[in-house]
């Protein structure tokens, strides 16, 4: 057991590194790193003050180490366009990103998640192929278009909700909404088929031979057993919702980081581009990791393995 | 889930119009895709008052032509995700054939990027590189074309593990063939079902991500279009012009949805093996 958390975590920090080495690889071979990083339009005196600080006439094995370090302790240089800590731009926009991703994310979970338990008992029924035909309408529906068609309707015909923006609660429906529907079809569809090779087993057919209710029986013996593919479709997720933040908070002008990273992409902000996809990174490495820890608590069996 | 084969028709017509209107549509259409009508701005489809014959599907802010703008859009979506597909499949498989014939570090180093590549989410590895070195057209259809590889090189190398120790493939070995003879003329057509099915899920996917990347401004750049870019465009116009935007995402909808049908359908046929595994 040990032995297994030891690895994992291992696993984990590789990735990180590569992280870490692909931005400096890319920052590299993209050009001078000084100009990337305080702008083209930047005096020489700057440059050379830049130069200085980063230290760049040391040999490159030297740099790579301490950008190693700078990285690791969140020091991701400056913004060259309103001249503020990286780490500080990226902070506070964190919140807003995780408002409404924790909010898009209980919403797919307590949509998904019955619909497809629902879909697996009535295997076969007309609510079974309704559910998943929405799920595979979810697939390729791309969410920039969902997110229009909801601004055209709720806020442009109907008038109930606004169509960007911060303030109220409402603001945030449509953008949550609008992330939720991709996860809410593929977890409809993994919790589906996880429930249905979970249903047929003896041990559901033991219990109810004993007398335990259906809603019981699927619920506290299904359910269970069921749940590990569900926790990792449910952890591969988190990428889809990162990548799917980046657009929902275009269209919707959430103030979050997905947001954050087209504008400074658009304008070449590469110091707030490098501090964002690190830190999106070990989000995402950090969740896979948790997940993995999840399945020894959920299955006794992968414990034991390991 | 059964499919029934309307669905399925209707899907193989969708893709089939699709790829012909991208084809020979431009002969049909009056009007070039940045051809600018300053009279004629922000017109309406046919079916609503206020439109101008000329324009069945209306204009965009600068009098261009919906329909002309979507062929021109649909052929550069379909052009890339194509290319990006080819691309792709070509790149992974090379790299899993590779990494199941070495074996040893070559296969530890390469199934490691592999991994690396399958713990981000593409489109920030995407931004990322555009962001340093500037959008290209080159640049942009090589990174399309990185996507979905690791996914081809993961399946590639299983299979091609547990085909060369199967008795044909010994039997070929032990006959005298050489490696290229093997992988190629004997283990490539027993997996080739595999790869197609691959293929039709990451074509789909190609699309959304280009769209995507389009609609926000990073990807297609005018003058040349993109379904996304037009989608993209048609924002600021919601509340006056709905379909500068609803065009181009009814299109990309159609066209990933009966991607995905038409895919469904071929791991059916051609794989039931795998069609288990998946679902």
């Amino acid at each position: 057991m040990t032995r297994f958390w030891l690895l994992r975590i291992l696993r984990t920090v590789l990735t990180l590194w590569f992280v870490v080495t692909f931005t400096f690889v890319v920052l590299r071979t993209s050009g001078d790193p000084v100009i990337a990083l305080v702008g083209a339009d930047a005096t020489t005196e700057e440059v050379e003050q830049f130069r200085a600080l980063w230290r760049l006439d040391d040999p490159l094995w030297i740099q790579y180490f301490r950008y190693i370090m700078q990285m690791a302790t969140g020091q991701f240089g400056i913004s060259y366009r309103d001249g503020r800590e990286v780490f500080d731009i990226i902070a506070e926009r964190i919140p807003w990103t995780l408002m409404l991703g924790v909010f898009a994310y209980i919403g797919a979970i307590l949509i998904g998640v019955p619909a497809g338990i629902i879909a697996a008992i009535k295997r076969g029924s007309t609510f079974d192929n309704l559910i998943m035909a929405t799920a595979v309408f979810g697939f390729a529906l791309p969410n920039f278009f969902l997110g229009i068609l909801l601004i055209l309707l709720f806020s442009l015909s109907l008038q109930w909700l606004p169509s960007s923006g911060t303030g109220t609660i409402w603001h945030l429906v449509m953008p949550a909404l609008t992330l939720a529907t991709f996860t809410a079809g593929t977890l409809a569809r993994f919790t589906r088929s996880a429930m249905l090779e979970v249903l047929d087993k003896l041990y559901i057919r033991a219990a109810a031979a004993k007398g335990v209710g259906y809603w019981k029986r699927i619920i506290l013996h299904a359910l269970p057993n069921a749940s590990i593919p569900l926790v990792t479709i449910i952890g591969l997720n988190l990428g889809e919702l990162i990548g799917g933040a980046i657009v929902v908070e275009t269209v919707f002008a959430w103030p979050g980081i997905g947001r954050l990273l087209v504008t400074a992409v658009s304008s070449r902000d590469l110091a707030v581009v490098q501090g964002l996809v690190l830190v999106m990174a070990i989000t995402m490495v950090l969740a896979n990791l948790l997940v993995d820890l999840m399945y020894g608590l959920l299955d006794p069996r992968i414990r034991v393995k390991n | 889930m059964k499919r029934t084969s309307p669905i399925l028709l209707f899907a193989l017509a969708v893709l089939f119009f699709a790829f012909f209107v991208a084809i020979v549509g431009n002969m049909f259409t009056p009007h070039g895709a940045s051809q600018q009508n300053l009279l004629a701005r922000l017109k309406p489809p046919a079916f609503m008052t206020g439109s101008n014959p000329n324009f069945p599907l209306g204009t965009d802010r600068i009098g261009r032509d919906m329909v002309a703008r979507l062929i021109a859009g649909l052929q550069m979506s379909l052009s890339v995700a194509i290319a990006g597909t080819i691309i792709g499949a070509v790149l992974g498989s090379l790299v899993g054939f590779m990494a199941a014939h070495f074996r040893g570090w070559v296969d530890e180093a390469l199934m490691m990027l592999v991994d690396f590549q399958a713990s981000l989410p593409f489109i920030l590895i995407t931004l990322t590189l555009l962001a340093f070195f500037g959008n290209s057209m080159t640049l942009f259809v090589l990174l399309m074309g990185l996507f979905g590889w690791e996914k081809y090189a993961r399946l590639s190398r299983g299979v091609v593990l547990s085909a060369v120790n199967q008795p044909y493939a010994k039997a070929i070995v032990a006959l005298g063939a050489g490696n290229g003879r093997l992988y190629i003329r004997h283990i490539l057509p027993n997996i080739a079902s595999a790869l197609i099915v691959q293929v039709t899920l990451t074509f789909p996917q190609i699309i959304l991500l280009e769209t995507s990347l389009s609609f926000l401004g990073l990807g297609i750049q005018a003058p040349q279009t993109s379904l996304g870019q037009i989608l993209g465009d048609g924002r600021d116009y919601l509340s006056t012009a709905w379909w500068i935007s609803v065009w181009p995402g009814a299109v990309i909808f159609l066209v990933t949805l009966s991607m995905s049908i038409v895919g469904d359908w071929l791991r059916d046929r051609l794989d039931p093996m795998l069609r288990e595994r998946a679902t």
